[in-house]
């Protein structure tokens, strides 16, 4: 991989307690290149406008570069075209606009929906919800003791009763890589819908949409080097169709009436309003980032440190990895816990030493009940971060060990 | 100054009036959802006043020890100057700096407090 990436994180120079920062809460959210705060900064300064309605310069300018990412974005998670994408806030509204705008018409009292163990709230609480007006069932694909999805429990789950499968790509706690694509296959084979929660996986390495087969992907802008306030929903072109809008107002309507108004098509039917236009420009570059270093090289780079880790961390015998066996089925993410020891002291000691981890039920509280404890710490890696990074972790380890005077 | 002092770590590890009295007057549980940190106090009162107090909890250093240091201090006191207990006391007990992130955590303890003296 590239070296020297670091001097394009200009956050990276920051001291934290009076010691260089070590970022490894990367699941949460990446820190962004120069090249894209320079990019947020150039649409501000030289073609900020409204899209979509002025037929100024300034207007016709700024849509091109808006439409111009739905394009790359198309293009980086492998779908057919621009007119498959749409643009949210974030990656749990894109999980919600399938919510609202599909499942809401398509699923019928005593219907069955499917997520997994491994979900993030922002895939699992909103299809508690649709459950309960639906009167709709939900079933949860368990987890082995290795932390990896139960495929066969799932296959029992299966039936003709269900009509959406909600998974994730990859865990936010265990760092567990999820055969989507086998998921995607098992659910049509039965007539059932599959979303994918891309949030950790994407910007990580190679996605393609189209062969995953699934029928929606949701992810987010701000963990793969872009800003925050950006999301996507990919939705398949013939889906898209079927789709009824969940917000009304301007920019997504064709004619209004006094009475009656009627919509656009594609994506732009769920866009209402002055999207986040900066934001969604800005994201473009960061795209072109990835795509500049490489998904194959990222992924790679990814997977040395989180075998790193697992090596050094692994030394401590009252530390306790939450991570499955083989370093294959999981990627960038390593929970732990230490023994007499709250993940929330264990994170305030980690930032005493420059080092940002997150620490807690990571929006995933059915999962970290499962794992038997009450939270834990967590490591998350991204493309800047080193092996000394790992190291200085394991200095903040130390003193945790000290301070705690656990053996 | 460390927020892991001496004292705090003193207090989570071998927690003042860890347990459960016997009849006691009130039986309180709190906890913060965010991060799991859970306090189950008990106290006992005669006329007004605090005669014994237990607690069992798991959490972080800080909301344990603060729940140890403030449990020091029940014994005797009247009910009526606990309930007007504020934050700034139990900043003085723990006298170590506490982050905005650690606020909840300091304060769990006082809030179950104040929770059980509600109910009387």
């Amino acid at each position: 991989m590239k070296t020297n990436i670091q001097k394009d994180f200009p956050i990276l120079k920051r001291k934290i307690n009076g010691k260089p920062l070590v970022y490894l809460d990367n699941a949460s959210t990446s820190q962004k290149p120069m090249a894209v705060l320079s990019a947020l900064e150039k649409f501000y300064a030289t073609s900020n406008a409204n899209i979509h309605r002025g037929i100024h310069t300034l207007s016709e300018v700024a849509t091109a570069q808006y439409e111009e990412v739905r394009k790359k974005v198309a293009k980086f998670i492998g779908a057919k075209n621009e007119e498959e994408i749409i643009f949210t806030k974030n990656c749990t509204e894109a999980i919600n606009c399938v919510s609202f705008s599909w499942a809401k018409s398509h699923i019928a009292k005593g219907d069955e929906i499917i997520v997994s163990a491994l979900e993030h709230h922002a895939n699992l609480v909103p299809w508690q919800e649709l459950a309960k007006e639906k009167e709709a069932i939900l079933k949860i694909i368990p987890i082995t003791s290795d932390y990896l999805l139960d495929l066969n429990a799932y296959e029992k789950l299966l039936s003709k009763k269900t009509k959406l499968v909600c998974i994730t790509a990859q865990s936010n706690v265990t760092g567990t890589i999820v055969p989507v694509k086998k998921i995607t296959a098992m659910a049509h084979a039965i007539g059932a819908k599959v979303l994918v929660d891309g949030a950790q996986i994407v910007g990580h390495s190679k996605v393609s949409v189209r062969d995953i087969d699934c029928d929606f992907f949701a992810f987010s802008a701000h963990k793969m080097l872009g800003p925050t306030g950006v999301g996507v929903l990919y939705v398949k072109e013939k889906i898209m169709n079927e789709m009824t809008p969940y917000m009304y107002g301007g920019d997504m309507v064709l004619n209004v009436q006094d009475q009656t108004a009627t919509y656009r098509t594609g994506p732009w039917k769920f866009e209402a309003g002055t999207p986040n236009i900066a934001d969604v420009i800005a994201y473009g570059t960061a795209i072109d980032y990835l795509n500049k270093i490489g998904l194959a090289a990222i992924a790679a780079h990814d997977h040395k440190l989180l075998a790193y880790a697992k090596k050094v961390f692994s030394k401590y015998s009252a530390v306790k990895l939450f991570s499955p066996t083989n370093v294959g089925d999981t990627a960038s993410v390593l929970s732990f816990t230490i023994d007499g020891v709250h993940p929330h002291d264990i994170a305030t000691i980690f930032n005493e030493e420059g080092v940002a981890i997150r620490s807690g039920l990571h929006c995933a509280e059915p999962l970290i009940g499962r794992l038997g404890v009450s939270a834990t710490a967590r490591l998350s890696f991204y493309l800047y971060n080193t092996t000394k990074d790992i190291d200085v972790a394991e200095k903040a380890l130390k003193k945790v060990l000290k301070i705690f005077k656990v053996k | 100054m460390d927020i892991y002092s001496e004292t705090i770590l003193d207090h989570y590890q071998n927690p003042h009036h860890a347990g459960s009295v016997s009849n006691p007057t009130i039986k309180v549980s709190e906890d913060n959802p965010l991060c799991g940190d859970k306090i189950s106090l008990e106290l006992a009162i005669k006329n007004g006043v605090v005669t014994d107090v237990g607690f069992v909890g798991t959490g972080c250093a800080i909301s344990q020890a603060s729940m140890s240091l403030l449990a020091d201090e029940l014994i005797g006191k009247k009910i009526s100057v606990l309930k007007k207990l504020k934050p700034a006391k139990i900043y003085e007990l723990l006298h170590v700096p506490i982050s905005p992130g650690r606020v909840k955590c300091a304060l769990l303890g006082l809030s179950t407090l104040q929770k059980g003296l509600k109910s009387i």
